[in-house]
């Protein structure tokens, strides 16, 4: 075991897939000899040569087309979009190819990709650096995405992303790369090196797709969340005192739709928590998903706490994000009933 | 079975890595007045050894030579490098600024000054350019108030765009300057129709694009490129080749194959290659490209030749991927030198002339700041919360209605 940031988690995924599997290939807009400008492809590309993890022009959809074609071929292409903002280029790739290859060509040929993309605010990044577009991606039929919340996870969920046969879009919350964050800017910087979910092995381990962590088991309220919400959730219940479970997705597709009805039967009450906009986003599945399974036991009206129905504000940056009050309100408005 | 091999995969490096010198041998150069100049209506099949070739006016000494040496006064030429001057002061204060963390970021444009000072000038009032991050001069040749830009850089109450967009990404209509988004090439498809409405209208305005030399590599590029060749519309699409994207050098967007400007040969427009580093030789293209463009024949490819001489922004340190003093090998020098040297070289300035002038362009730079920084800077000052929530459309609907209330405003 290494205390490491999610940064050197998912690098040392990166690198013992490479190392055991030469079918791997790591491509995209400076992951090279830079190694990513958020250095997650560090030193691989020393390690395991050129031809192993280059920089390609940018074309996000370039990036996507090609890494279908090799992995129709019959490699294991990984490849990155700097920022989730900059994923749309690539969207028809993605959801007229990607995810239906396989079903259209009844299995003749599938798209084992897996798309790494940086995504999430708390970075003063304005509306092209700060975006979370997961729902659009969760409404393709066809593709998974998955969404860490610590090194721990991202480590053992990235092995299995790439390990899967079918194409995997991997988000990666940016503002945890280097340390902890829970909605609190102006509390000092956590660096990771002493949360419990840190300590990560040196060698290759899973987490398998669809299986959610319950972070804190309760009894009042059951809360979703997945990526950063899910410290944002975290200290916002340690704020409160309100005895909440508090479940962390880590993917949403496939969804652990088990895991969710149990504790919400259980506590009768439901909060979800997504940085991205409310307006369809994953938010309202999972509350039809909760209302459509759990109704009979539900005691609440089900709770959102999102971004703003807005683009991502530069200046309003503590406006916009849904931080640990807008979570603690919410929460305590489901007791109220 | 002759003549193979075995297959193996390519990928293209640079000449130099940190600790490497700085070797810019791959740049093909000419001589200042060596390229030809057609006339602007030379249909384009008489055009196709133009991208190939380079577009310079100033010689070394700061002579200008050759035929497209353009006819300027003496007071545009200086209204010019005012712009460019005043454009690498406020970048070298604003990346400062960031550091001090009165600015969540920056982006400068130095070494690449000539660019937008010289098309800004050349350009009508009525027409518009769609630029990139690095087109500052654009507004600076136009006098746009430098504490505007402040504002908008520190996000403060004044800020014109009222704190939602990142710094740097300007809007400014007026002064023909369309809004800047973070996604790169998204909007050259826009100056292309753009033209085609004025073509359309049968009015007199044109538009410019610019993407860098790593955008070209975007579908949107191709898609503009397309448009722009099948259409005819009045526009003129710029590469600023700055041998750079972020970390990426020229030849992984294709450009150690060939050249940028070579790109219009495949939709059947003019390409012309410029050096980006020569006031002169960029006004006289761009003033082909509009000539050309208001006698109706249709849309031309600039690839302004450049060197991108400090950090992508203020979160890049080139030094962990270019050599060290690329900026000072770089063979087409600095834009603003070489402007001063002309002037001097015409006898239109003088060592003391341009100390007055560059004291000048400090003194109002820094003044400019100072009444910004007075608003505020980032966090100090912003605009009211309420306008988060509005502009998402031209009325509100209920969300918006509803949470701007629930935040209470
Ligand atoms: C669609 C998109 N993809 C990726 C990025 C991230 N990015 C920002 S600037 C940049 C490099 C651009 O290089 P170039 O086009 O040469 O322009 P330069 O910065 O050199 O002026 C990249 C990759 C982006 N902003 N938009
Ligand atoms: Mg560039």
């Amino acid at each position: 075991m290494t205390a490491m940031n999610m940064v050197q988690a998912l690098n040392s995924a990166l690198d013992g897939k490479m190392n055991e599997d030469p079918d791997i290939l790591i491509f995209g807009e400076d992951v090279g000899y830079f190694g990513g400008v958020f250095r997650v492809t560090d030193k691989l590309q020393e390690k395991y040569g050129l031809t192993r993890c280059f920089d390609t022009p940018i074309s996000e959809g370039g990036i996507v087309a090609t890494a279908i074609g090799m992995g129709a071929y019959g490699l294991r292409p990984v490849v990155e979009i700097q920022f989730a903002d900059y994923i749309l280029p690539a969207f028809d790739q993605l959801v007229s190819e990607a995810a239906r290859l396989r079903y259209r060509s009844n299995g003749d040929f599938w798209a084992p990709i897996t798309v790494r993309v940086p995504y999430g605010g708390g970075i003063f990044g304005g509306q092209t650096h700060s975006q979370s577009p997961e729902a659009l991606f969760a409404h393709v039929v066809g593709l998974k995405s998955v969404i860490p919340s610590n090194p721990y996870d991202a480590k053992g969920l990235l092995i299995s992303a790439i390990e899967d046969d079918d194409p995997v879009i991997f988000f990666e919350p940016k503002r945890l790369y280097n340390g902890l964050f829970e909605g609190r800017p102006d509390d000092a910087v956590k660096p990771w090196k002493n949360h419990p979910l840190a300590d990560v092995p040196e060698e290759i381990y899973r987490i398998p797709l669809g299986k959610a962590r319950t972070v804190r088991e309760g009894s009042d309220v059951t809360v979703l969340a997945y990526g950063t919400m899910v410290h944002v959730a975290l200290s916002a219940i340690e704020e409160c005192g309100i005895d909440a479970e508090l479940i962390d997705l880590r993917s949403i597709v496939p969804l652990d739709i088990d895991a969710i009805v149990e504790s919400v039967r259980r506590t009768g009450r439901c909060v979800i928590a997504h940085e991205a906009s409310r307006y369809g986003g994953f938010g309202g599945e999972l509350s039809a998903l909760v209302q459509e399974r759990c109704f009979y036991h539900l005691r609440a009206p089900i709770e959102r706490v999102t971004g703003w129905d807005t683009p991502y504000p530069h200046a309003f940056e503590w406006d916009y994000f849904p931080g640990p009050q807008r979570v603690i309100d919410a929460m305590q408005r489901t007791q109220e009933v | 079975m002759k003549n193979r091999t075995e297959l193996s995969l390519y990928v293209p490096e640079p000449s130099g890595r940190p600790g490497d010198e700085p070797d810019f041998s791959n740049v093909a150069l000419q001589d200042a007045g060596e390229q030809r100049c057609p006339d602007t209506l030379t249909p384009e099949i008489e055009l196709r050894d133009m991208p190939y070739g380079l577009i310079r006016v100033l010689d070394d000494e700061g002579k200008a030579v050759g035929p497209w040496t353009p006819d300027l006064p003496a007071d545009h030429l200086l209204r010019g490098l005012d712009a460019m001057v005043r454009t690498r002061i406020f970048d070298d204060r604003m990346f400062r600024a960031n550091r001090q963390g009165k600015t969540s970021f920056y982006m400068k444009s130095s070494g690449e000054e000539a660019i937008g000072a010289a098309q800004s000038l050349c350009l009508g009032e009525r027409d518009m350019c769609f630029p990139t991050y690095r087109i500052l001069s654009w507004l600076m040749a136009r006098d746009y108030p430098m504490t505007a830009l402040g504002n908008q850089i520190f996000s403060n109450a004044e800020d014109p765009l009222k704190g939602r967009q990142m710094p740097v990404l300007y809007s400014a209509r007026d002064y023909g300057f369309y809004s800047i988004s973070g996604n790169l090439g998204s909007r050259l498809g826009h100056a292309v129709g753009w033209a085609m409405a004025s073509a359309y209208r049968h009015d007199d305005s044109i538009a410019l694009g610019y993407v860098g030399e790593g955008t070209t590599a975007e579908g949107n590029v191709h898609e503009a490129l397309t448009f722009a060749g099948v259409y005819r519309p009045p526009v003129i699409l710029c590469v600023t080749n700055n041998q750079w994207a972020i970390s990426s050098f020229s030849g992984i967007a294709g450009g150690n194959r060939t050249t940028f400007a070579a790109k219009a040969l495949a939709y059947g427009i003019p390409g012309l290659r410029v050096d980006g580093n020569d006031f002169l030789a960029i006004h006289a293209a761009t003033n082909w490209a509009r000539e050309r463009a208001l006698g109706n024949k249709g849309a031309t490819l600039i690839e302004l030749v450049t060197y991108r001489a400090s950090a992508h922004s203020s979160s890049d340190d080139p030094t962990r991927y270019r050599p060290k003093n690329e900026d000072k090998a770089w063979p087409l020098g600095d834009p603003i030198e070489r402007l001063k040297q002309h002037l001097i070289v015409r006898g239109d300035m003088t060592e003391d002339d341009y100390r007055e002038l560059y004291e000048d362009c400090e003194k109002r730079v820094r003044a400019s700041i100072r009444e910004a920084e007075a608003i505020g800077t980032l966090g100090q000052s912003k605009p009211s919360v309420k306008a988060m929530f509005e502009q998402v459309f031209k009325e509100p609907d209920w969300r918006q209605i509803e949470q701007r209330r629930e935040v209470g405003y």
